[in-house]
């Protein structure tokens, strides 16, 4: 229990599968990557909701979420989970993921306000340096007391 | 959209206020003495019920079934769930929530994920200041959820006001549940997976090894018989959990009537303070009363022989003000 005088502030990321695709061996393999590059990974698992997604980055406090969709409702899924995080107000969270997503779907969303999609045979080490050097530089900071 | 420092927010209710709040009294962020000194002094009144066992009992599955009957009954109820962090790399894979499902009806619901970043007694040091804002968020039921324990993880008991301590059929024998450690704990004993065969066995196990303990004296964390149940769930299929949440109130009932609540959260508060002492004096006297090469010179002689540990260590005691002064 000791209290220390300095911060331990780690990146914090929610990894979830959002929709009814079961497909998780990707997102576990990206779970598994983030945690050995010294981040705290909060895995919520299969069939969430956009809403759920959301609620969960918020009480959980993350710098970013990291979505992986393999069934090609992307288009549907990401925009949900931007216009969700829209509605609660929340503009600190880096929305990114990956999936089997064509080219220009994938442009699309990240103009849209996705801030990276990653697509098969994306390597592990570009995927620790996106996280590491993007998500959790836009937190805002507010006044405490 | 809001306004306002984060506790005003807090004090208003505002769950976002809230979660930032507790990253910044995890990360022990500049101020967060200030902060836990503010909250110290506010009304508060949750009970915190601990539920700790080995990794696999189906805890955070119980948790959220038991926290779901709790909400459905009208409490404000939040979850603090710790997982390990890596003692190599300090990263962390948090999946307690993959067994949270949201609840709809009731009170106020809020879930939060803990790396146990360094700390090796089942919870992170960082667990009883988190728990500290939730209560003075204004919940009802703070439940604490341990990473999956062994024998003699047991900073839950120095956290909480009812410890649950949940098994499994394939727990072990009777001789396991006689050792020391984590069976002196509980309050109460859940046996999770009652379903598989071996559940009725080591409930016996548990009772008889209850009947042998009641009547001795233990030591005051220890907690005392009679009135430790031993039940058994289903937390999947939620059998029994009705029963297991009538327990906590009744449990927590009878404590407070018998002053041992009063006595335990005594004996915690005071425990933190010596902690804080002790961690205080320990940095100053290593700071104020030596420099680093007074300290390596000191290991050197006792390296090289002509001095020793004890010497060393009464000496750096006795150059901070804080020795008695001899006549």
């Amino acid at each position: 229990m000791a209290e220390k005088d300095t911060s331990n502030k780690k990146i914090r990321v929610l990894l979830a599968k959002p929709g009814l695709d079961g497909h998780d061996r990707g997102i576990k393999v990206i779970a598994t990557a983030l945690r050995d590059a010294g981040m705290e990974v909060i895995y919520t698992g299969l069939r969430q909701t956009p809403e759920t997604i959301v609620n969960a980055a918020i009480e959980e406090d993350v710098d970013g979420i990291g979505v992986s969709i393999l069934s090609g409702a992307h288009m549907t899924l990401f925009p949900a989970i931007l216009a969700q995080l829209k509605k609660q107000g929340v503009d600190d969270i880096v929305l990114f993921g990956g999936g089997i997503v064509p080219n220009e779907d994938k442009e699309k969303l990240e103009k849209a306000g996705v801030k990276k999609v990653f697509t098969p045979g994306a390597p592990i080490v570009e995927i620790i340096d996106f996280v590491r050097n993007e998500v959790g530089r836009n937190r805002a900071d507010e006044k405490i007391m | 959209m809001s306004s306002g420092t984060l506790l005003q927010r807090f004090e208003a209710g505002d769950i976002r206020a809230l979660a930032r709040i507790i990253s910044f009294v995890e990360n022990q962020e500049d101020g967060y003495r200030e902060l836990l000194s503010r909250l110290y002094r506010k009304p508060r009144h949750a009970v915190r019920i601990g539920l700790t066992g080995p990794p696999g009992a189906g805890k955070s599955t119980l948790v959220d079934s038991a926290s779901r009957k709790m909400l459905k009954a009208g409490n404000d109820v939040c979850v603090i769930a710790v997982d390990p962090s890596s003692p190599f790399t300090g990263g962390a894979l948090l999946g307690d929530r993959v067994r949270f499902k949201e609840e709809t009806q009731g009170g106020r619901h809020f879930f939060r994920s803990m790396a146990s970043r360094g700390s090796s007694g089942g919870l992170s040091g960082a667990t009883d200041n988190v728990a500290l804002v939730l209560d003075s968020f204004g919940f009802d039921f703070v439940l604490i959820e341990t990473v999956g324990v062994g024998q003699v993880e047991l900073d839950i008991v120095n956290n909480c006001d009812l410890v649950a301590v949940v098994l499994v059929p394939e727990s072990g024998d009777a001789v396991q549940t006689l050792k020391a450690g984590l069976t002196e704990i509980a309050d109460i004993f859940v046996v999770n997976k009652a379903d598989r065969s071996g559940a009725d066995r080591i409930v016996t196990d548990l009772t008889s090894m209850l009947m042998l303990r009641s009547g001795q004296k233990t030591h005051p964390t220890v907690a005392k018989n009679p009135n430790i149940p031993v039940i058994s769930t289903d937390a999947v299929h939620e059998t029994n959990l009705d029963e297991l949440v009538n327990y906590f109130d009744s449990l927590i009932a009878d404590r407070k009537e018998s002053g041992e609540f009063d006595v335990r959260r005594r004996r915690q508060v005071l425990r933190k303070v010596s902690r804080l002492l002790q961690h205080r004096f320990m940095t100053e006297t290593l700071q104020r009363s030596s420099s680093k090469a007074e300290i390596d010179r000191a290991v050197d002689s006792i390296l090289a022989g002509k001095d020793d540990p004890y010497s060393t260590a009464d000496r750096l005691f006795s150059e901070t003000n804080l020795a008695p002064q001899s006549c």
